[in-house]
């Protein structure tokens, strides 16, 4: 697998709860996290639950998931034999691009980092791996 | 006190793949020092360099966050849970 594999991959479903939970987030960054299959610690693009999580920040410019949201997710892909494979965030004002904060903050070059711009009318939903201060867009395929 | 520790995916690898491994102990702190040894390239990630709880890093005796407990000194008991998370953030 290379650095720019894999493709997201959603349903519409985890589509519609990732941008709703954007929405319900506002004025702040919302945020949530990402469940699926791992390969050699990599993310797949395979995703199998997606968890919004209360941004413990309470900002409007930066996120932290709170870690109980977090380590309830956790149990959860650990039940089903899954892991947390990646995370989303909204940007309420800027462009679904990584910032600088987001780059230097990436917790897990394995992961999946989604970004969602509420900056025009309709929400921007775009997909990266950030890797020793290097992004990489992927492709998003909404299935199922 | 034998407890089990949960690794994230991001330590693993220092860790032997691992994604928990089992580690007497009477205290975090003590359990950790135990874990560092026998896995060195954890201790950047679990401790400041004062030998501290390391900040980007969370850790929760079955479901409370030692930092509201008694951090590194949390008492264990046989059976206890450890789960290492790494601080998520952005903006």
């Amino acid at each position: 697998m290379t650095f720019a594999d894999p493709t997201l991959r959603l349903t519409r479903q985890q589509y519609a709860t990732i941008i709703g939970s954007c929405y319900d987030g506002l004025p702040y960054e919302a945020c949530g996290l990402l469940l699926g299959p791992m390969i050699d610690a990599v993310a797949s693009g395979m995703i199998t639950g997606v968890h919004p999580c209360r941004n413990a920040a309470e900002s409007a410019v930066v996120y932290t998931v709170d870690g109980r949201d977090y380590l309830r997710a956790a149990r959860v892909a650990e039940a089903r034999g899954d892991e947390i494979v990646g995370v989303w965030h909204s940007h309420t004002h800027t462009d679904a691009y990584p910032s600088a904060t987001d780059v230097r903050q990436a917790a897990d070059p394995g992961w999946l980092y989604v970004i969602v711009s509420l900056r025009d009318e309709a929400p921007m939903l775009r997909a990266y791996r950030i890797r020793d201060g290097g992004i990489v867009e992927i492709a998003v395929v909404l299935d199922r | 006190m034998a407890v089990e520790i949960k690794l994230p995916t991001v330590l693993r690898a220092q860790a032997d793949g691992q994604s928990s491994v089992m580690i007497d102990g009477a205290t975090v702190g003590e359990v950790f020092a135990k874990l560092i040894e026998q896995y060195p390239g954890l201790r950047g990630n679990l401790l400041d360099d004062g030998g501290g709880l390391h900040k980007f890093v969370n850790v929760y005796k079955d479901d409370d966050d030692i930092r509201y407990l008694d951090g590194l000194d949390t008492k264990l008991g046989d059976g206890d849970e450890l789960t290492i998370l790494p601080a998520v953030a952005g903006g």
